[in-house]
């Protein structure tokens, strides 16, 4: 019995050995393969998705590859209008527009390669360059000619005006509460909340609140003479409705860490800065602001990053409407999914993949890393 | 001198209020912007609330603001909400579903990140790239040319132990701890809408579509790279000398984490626990793919009541405030962890 037990514990031993030696390899496994599982593998598959058409057959589906089709009906065929927009001819106005922001990008790669010029530094800003010329043409040529924007340029507009309106509050409010006041504690929880709140449940509280006729605000838009009109029937104010929503609720997050970011601010320095006699503006932009730009930067990181999935609050609040415009990318590629049409949902989601990691590599490589440099 | 001890009558009327005044009117200045704010934050909260109390008839007559002045309230809505419709088994879903897809994201994530800044890696750039070629090829070979999925993923795992022990072994390339570290925090850019009709797919051939593991195991690897990037630098920040000391007396590296390295973390687990918890609780997308009926969560049936007559603001009312007020208690009195833990990650980044 001794015989057949001995060995046993010496492989017992030779394992737990075994595991220790390659402790920090399985430590990491299980996150790898989670990642593997459902990022990496549904990434590949869903760049073939796009690139085949999926149909319903007999006893399941059938899918037949047809190269770069998906992308192409969306960029110049079919889908143009619910991607890119309709456009109208440029008038001498758009095109003056354009011409100057293409001279201010060019001004930008310009001083990059007269004071510090890298091959792949100046590749990757040309590839920013580009892509930011082609989201203003973009923009000029549907919303500033009176065309109507895809759900390419709506999910720009959500996500440009959408993260500077909740900074700027969210710093405002955050640079308020540092203040030596009373109940700041008080506010700081009442803040907090609306990140909480599911942006579902955001979404149907946005549209009973803005209800005209049988809301809260119902009596103050009767007095106005607005009783009968709706929001949601014009494309700005449905689109204001969904950037309301979403400040409503991201405001808290950019408020949460950029208080918290002031409160860590050198005191003895704004001390003697008051001492000397600064005024808060000087405190603000001498001292105050250095010391949390690279936090501010990286906030907006985080909320870019975020704002490109919205979906929730467009479909809740109008379903996309009036017409297309409110669709984001994420609602256009679900509305492509429940049609049946995988391969253009597949291929609208590989356009917003680009699109958010360009916007946020852009960032991140010359804001962010530039805050943190000037900081150290 | 004497002026500086007993000011005038003339500064004591004039400047001294003036004085006043000045640190007065910005203090109102904040209160106003402060207590507006409120305002807008609360007052949304406090309609649906009471939205919540009201019968068809109230809604429908125009706004009513006070219950027991301005209308009658009444638990109608209440009592069908928890007790005809079926409420409770969306809730049951979510909470499982959150709670134990946090539990797992968390405990696999600040594995990971421990590992990762504690130990050294060294992953050899060349066998990454010939795996994701295989993983791209099997993908080809199975969805293009029909060949069985066993059959090629057998093949491709040959294929990549071979590739390990001969040509590998030339390349000196290799992926450092940042590396790996941004990778995996890297996957947050994605947007789910990407990922979500092959796992949609992927689901359904394992016929674990609109079941509870399903979510679980997406929301998981979707809050993965949060727990990663946050538990990361509460791990750096440590000192290392408690876990050497353990090591010496002989624990075991899993050992150390679990007695040593997590207990130290604490605070800022919590915050990371709180954090993927709301995600998980408010995700809405993944949920709408992945469920139909029996795995339904809260955030899907919210969005589900918007019926042909209308949304029926009682009804829904009832389900916005059940969903929100467990989220709301706990993370008032997390608040200050979960500020602190987002700015560790914020500075960090």
């Amino acid at each position: 019995m001794s015989a057949i037990s001995l060995p046993q514990t010496e492989s017992r031993a030779s394992l737990s050995e075994l595991v220790d030696q390659n402790a920090g390899r399985l430590m990491v496994l299980p996150a790898t393969l989670v990642l593997l599982a459902f990022a990496i593998f549904p990434l590949l598959i869903s760049g073939y998705l796009s690139l085949s058409r999926f149909a319903l057959a007999p006893g399941g589906y059938k899918l037949t590859f047809i190269g770069l089709y998906n992308f192409k009906r969306l960029l110049v065929g079919a889908q143009q209008y619910h991607f890119l927009g309709t456009f109208k001819a440029m008038g001498p106005l758009q095109w003056s527009l354009f011409g100057v922001f293409v001279l201010l990008v060019l001004y930008w790669l310009g001083q990059f390669v007269v004071t510090r010029f890298s091959v792949v530094g100046f590749i990757g800003r040309l590839i920013s360059a580009s892509g930011a010329a082609g989201i203003v043409f973009l923009v000029l040529a549907t919303i500033g000619t009176g065309g109507v924007p895809g759900t390419l340029v709506t999910t720009f507009i959500y996500v440009a005006l959408g993260v500077a309106i909740q900074f700027v509050l969210g710093l405002a409010l955050a640079l308020l509460c540092a203040q030596p006041i009373r109940a700041r504690n008080w506010f700081r929880v009442i803040f907090f909340i609306p990140l909480m709140v599911t942006p579902v449940g955001i979404a149907y509280m946005f549209r009973m609140m803005a209800d005209m006729q049988k809301g809260p605000f119902a009596p103050i838009s009767r007095i106005f003479g607005l009783g009968e009109w709706a929001w949601s029937t014009d494309p700005w104010s449905a689109r204001f409705m969904v950037i309301v929503g979403d400040t409503w609720q991201w405001t808290p997050f950019v408020f949460i860490v950029l208080l918290a970011a002031i409160e860590n601010q050198p005191r003895d320095q704004v001390e003697a800065a008051r001492i000397d006699g600064a005024g808060g503006w000087q405190v603000f932009r001498d001292i105050t602001w250095p010391s949390i730009a690279p936090i501010a930067a990286t906030v907006v990181l985080i909320r870019l990053i975020e704002a490109f999935k919205i979906i929730d609050l467009p479909n809740v609040l109008t379903a996309g409407g009036p017409g297309l415009s409110t669709e984001s990318m994420t609602l256009n590629s679900f509305i492509a999914w429940r049609t049946q049409d995988l391969g253009t949902s597949a291929a609208v989601g590989y356009l917003l993949l680009f699109a958010s990691t360009l916007t946020c590599v852009s960032f991140f490589n010359y804001v962010v890393r530039r805050a943190r440099r000037h900081q150290s | 001198m004497n002026n500086g001890n007993a000011p005038s009558l003339w500064r004591r009327l004039f400047e001294a209020p003036a004085i006043d005044e000045q640190a007065l009117l910005p203090k109102l200045g904040t209160y106003g912007v402060l207590v507006l704010w409120t305002l807008v934050v609360l007052f949304p909260l406090y309609w649906v609330l009471v939205t919540s109390f009201k019968a068809e008839l109230e809604v429908d007559n125009g706004p009513f603001f006070l219950p027991f002045i301005d209308f009658k309230p009444t638990l109608q809505a209440w009592r069908f909400m928890l007790l005809e419709n079926n409420t409770l088994g969306p809730y049951l879903n979510s909470i499982v579903v959150s709670v134990v897809s946090t539990g797992l994201a968390v405990l696999i994530g600040s594995l990971a990140a421990y590992a990762l800044v504690r130990i050294r890696f060294h992953v050899k750039l060349a066998a990454v790239a010939c795996f994701l070629v295989l993983l791209a090829a099997v993908v080809v070979a199975v969805a293009a040319f029909g060949v069985a999925w066993p059959i090629a993923s057998v093949v491709a795992i040959a294929l990549f132990v071979l590739f390990l022990g001969t040509i590998g072994r030339r390349f000196k390339l290799a992926l450092s701890n940042g590396d790996i570290e941004f990778w995996m925090i890297s996957n947050r850019i994605m947007p789910p809408i990407v990922a979500v009709l092959p796992i949609y797919i992927m689901f359904q051939h394992l016929r674990l579509l609109d079941t509870q593991i399903a979510l679980i195991a997406t929301y998981t690897a979707v809050n993965l790279p949060i727990v990663v990037w946050l538990t990361r630098d509460f791990f750096a920040g440590i000192p290392i000398d408690l876990e050497e000391s353990a090591e010496i007396d002989g624990a075991s590296k899993f050992r150390v984490f679990f007695t040593i390295a997590l207990p130290l973390v604490r605070s800022g687990l919590v915050a990371t626990l709180m954090l993927v918890l709301i995600l998980a609780w408010n995700e809405y997308l993944l949920a709408l793919f992945l469920t139909n009926a029996r795995a339904q969560t809260m955030p899907v049936l919210v969005s589900a009541q918007n019926t042909t007559r209308g949304p029926q603001w009682w009804y829904m009312s009832v389900l916005i405030v059940i969903m929100i007020a467990p989220v709301i208690t706990i993370a008032t009195f997390l608040q200050k962890h979960i500020a602190r833990g987002l700015l560790i990650g914020a500075v960090k980044g």
